[in-house]
C-alpha cells in the first residue's frame, strides 16, 4: 500500500488525479498540468512535497562527517541559516542521490532526501556514519510544501507567524530560517523564486488551505517535472545515476575539489577522471520538428549512435519539446533523435531553457 | 463519470467510430481517454492512403506526460486527417467527440462495425476502470 501525505484528502477534494510516485500516492495534476505550469511561471503555485524526507543530523563531529559524506563542502556554509546543494556519491564516484543541506546551527544540519531513495539513502548514511557518531533523526513527523512563482513570497509571508515576517522579507536565495518546528527556506525546484516550508504534519493542512484562499494554485508533480526540466535541473535516478559520474551529468560545479586534503566519498575515483576531458556529457536538446522528446530515445550525430535522452517532454513555456541527453562529448551542434522509427532534427543548447519566466535559449 | 454519446460505437481501447453513412467513418478518442491522458501536446496522425487493419496502431497522441497509441477500430483506407490537430492538439481535450476527431477512413467491411461496443457497453467498461 502506497504512503499518503497528510494532504491526501485535501488533494482529492481539490480534484487531483492521484498517481503512484516513489512509493507514495501523489497528485499528478488538479485538472490541467499546463495551467499549473503557467501559474508557477506567472503567479504562484503550491506543491505538496511531503513525500520528500527531512533528516536532521547533529553532533560534535557532524560537520566533519558531512564533509566526508558529500561531494560539496559543508565548510562553505559559514553561518547558520544557509543552504548547499550537493551530490552524495558512492565509492566509484557515481551519484547515489542529490540533496539540499541546510545548516540550522553549528553542528546541526537538515538534509532533504528524494522520496524513492529515502530508505536506501539513509541506509548508506548510517553505514558511513559510525566513526563520527552523529545523531541521525528521520523526520517522518514533518510535512513539506513548496510555494513557487514570482508572487509566491508575497502571498506566503502574511500567512506565517508575524515574528518571522521581517526575517522572511530579507531572506536571501539559498538561505533558511526557523521558528520552533516551522522551517522556511528560499529554495525550490522550478527555476522560480519561492519558499520551501517544512512543518509538523498536524499543521500542514491549515497552511495549505490558507495558501489556496490567498489565491495560490495547487500544482501537481506533472507541472513540477516540466518546470524543473525547463529550469535545466537534473532529476536524480534519471539524469544522474549511481553508474554515472557527476562530471558527465553536468554536476562538476557541485564538487568542491578544494581544499585538496578533504577526503570525501568518491573523490579517489573522480580525481583521475577530472584530469582528462570527459567522453560524455549531459546537454540540453531543443527538438526542431514536431514531436515530443522522451527519456530513452536514441540520439544520433552524423548518422551514428551518440547517446540517449535522460529527460524529455513538452515545454509549456516554449511550446516546443525539450530534453536533457547524455551524449558523446563531440556532439555540440545539430543532431537527430529517433522517435518511433523516425529521425527528427534537434539542436544542442545550454540549459536552463527557462528561468524566472524568461526564455534562455535561442528558438530559431 | 464522462459522457458517452449514443450516436456512435466504441473500441475497447477507447477510440470512438462514427459511421458517416457515405461509406466512410470518423475516428477519435473518447472523453474518458482524453481525461486519463491529460493535456495533449502532440498528435501524430496516420497518413492519407494508409491501409489500416482493425486494431492496428495507426496514430499517436502525446500528452504532457506520455505517448499513447491510437488503434483503428476497423479496417479501411485513410481518406482524411484532422489537419487542425497539428497546431491545436488541445481540441481533443476540449471536444473529443467533435472538433477533436482524428481521421476518416473508407469502410472496408461494415460487419466490423457491428462487432464494436455500443454506448451502454462502453459505459460499463469504463465504469470498471
Amino acid at each position: 500500500m502506497a504512503h499518503r501525505t497528510p494532504l491526501f484528502a485535501a488533494h482529492q477534494s481539490a480534484g487531483a488525479r492521484m498517481v503512484p510516485f516513489g512509493g507514495w500516492d501523489m497528485p499528478l495534476h488538479y485538472g490541467s498540468q499546463l495551467d499549473e505550469h503557467h501559474v508557477v511561471r506567472r503567479a504562484a503555485g503550491v506543491f505538496d512535497v511531503s513525500h520528500m524526507r527531512a533528516v536532521d543530523l547533529s553532533g560534535p563531529r557532524a560537520t566533519e562527517f558531512l564533509r566526508y559524506l558529500l561531494a560539496n563542502d559543508v565548510a562553505r556554509l559559514h553561518t547558520p541559516g544557509t543552504a548547499l546543494y550537493s551530490c552524495m556519491l558512492n565509492a566509484a564516484g557515481g551519484v547515489i542521490d542529490d540533496l539540499i543541506l541546510y545548516q540550522c546551527a553549528p553542528d546541526h544540519y537538515r538534509l532533504v532526501l528524494n522520496a524513492a531513495t529515502t530508505d536506501s539513502d539513509l541506509d548508506w548514511i548510517h553505514q558511513q556514519a559510525a566513526p563520527f557518531a552523529p545523531v541521525i533523526a528521520r523526520r517522518d513527523d514533518l510535512a513539506m510544501l513548496a510555494v513557487q512563482g514570482p508572487e509566491a513570497r508575497a502571498k506566503t509571508i502574511p500567512l506565517l507567524p508575524t515574528a518571522l515576517s521581517a526575517t522572511l522579507e530579507q531572506l536571501k536565495p539559498f538561505h533558511c530560517c526557523q521558528q520552533d518546528d516551522l522551517f522556511v527556506a528560499r529554495t525550490g525546484y522550478t527555476g522560480e523564486d519561492g519558499f520551501e516550508i517544512i512543518l509538523p504534519n498536524a499543521q500542514v493542512e491549515a497552511l495549505w488551505q490558507r495558501l489556496l484562499e490567498a489565491g495560490v494554485r495547487p500544482c501537481g508533480l506533472g507541472a513540477r517535472d516540466t518546470l524543473r526540466l525547463e529550469a535545466g535541473m537534473n532529476l536524480s535516478g534519471q539524469d544522474m545515476t549511481p553508474d554515472v559520474s557527476p562530471l558527465v551529468s553536468g554536476l562538476g560545479w557541485t564538487i568542491a575539489w578544494e581544499p585538496t586534503e578533504r577526503d570525501f566519498i568518491g573523490r579517489a575515483a573522480l580525481e583521475p577522471l577530472r584530469q582528462v576531458p570527459p567522453t560524455e556529457r549531459l546537454v540540453g536538446l531543443l527538438l526542431l520538428e514536431r514531436g515530443v522528446l522522451r527519456p530513452g530515445q536514441p540520439v544520433l550525430w552524423k548518422d551514428q549512435p551518440a547517446g540517449e535522452l535522460t529527460s524529455g517532454g513538452f515545454s509549456p513555456t516554449l511550446e516546443r519539446s525539450i530534453g536533457l541527453a547524455r551524449v558523446r562529448a563531440e556532439v555540440t551542434d545539430d543532431c537527430t533523435v529517433e522517435i518511433r522509427g523516425k529521425r527528427l532534427a534537434a539542436r544542442v543548447v545550454k540549459p536552463p531553457f527557462v528561468r524566472q519566466g524568461q526564455v534562455k535559449i535561442p528558438l530559431s | 463519470m464522462s459522457q458517452v454519446p449514443t450516436d456512435r460505437v466504441y473500441n475497447d481501447s477507447h477510440e470512438w467510430l462514427m459511421d458517416n453513412g457515405d461509406g466512410t467513418a470518423t475516428v477519435g478518442i473518447s472523453e474518458h481517454a482524453q481525461e486519463a491522458l491529460g493535456d495533449l501536446v502532440f498528435v501524430e496522425p496516420p497518413k492519407i492512403g494508409d491501409e489500416l487493419s482493425a486494431k492496428q496502431a495507426c496514430a499517436v497522441v502525446e500528452s504532457v506526460k506520455a505517448a499513447s497509441d491510437v488503434y483503428s477500430p476497423i479496417s479501411g483506407e485513410v481518406v482524411e486527417i484532422n489537419e487542425q490537430l497539428s497546431d491545436s492538439p488541445e481540441l481533443i481535450n476540449g471536444d473529443a467527440y467533435g472538433e477533436g476527431w482524428i481521421f476518416r477512413l473508407k469502410i472496408a467491411d461494415p460487419s466490423e462495425i457491428e462487432a464494436l461496443l455500443d454506448a451502454d457497453a462502453y459505459g460499463e467498461q469504463i465504469a470498471d476502470d
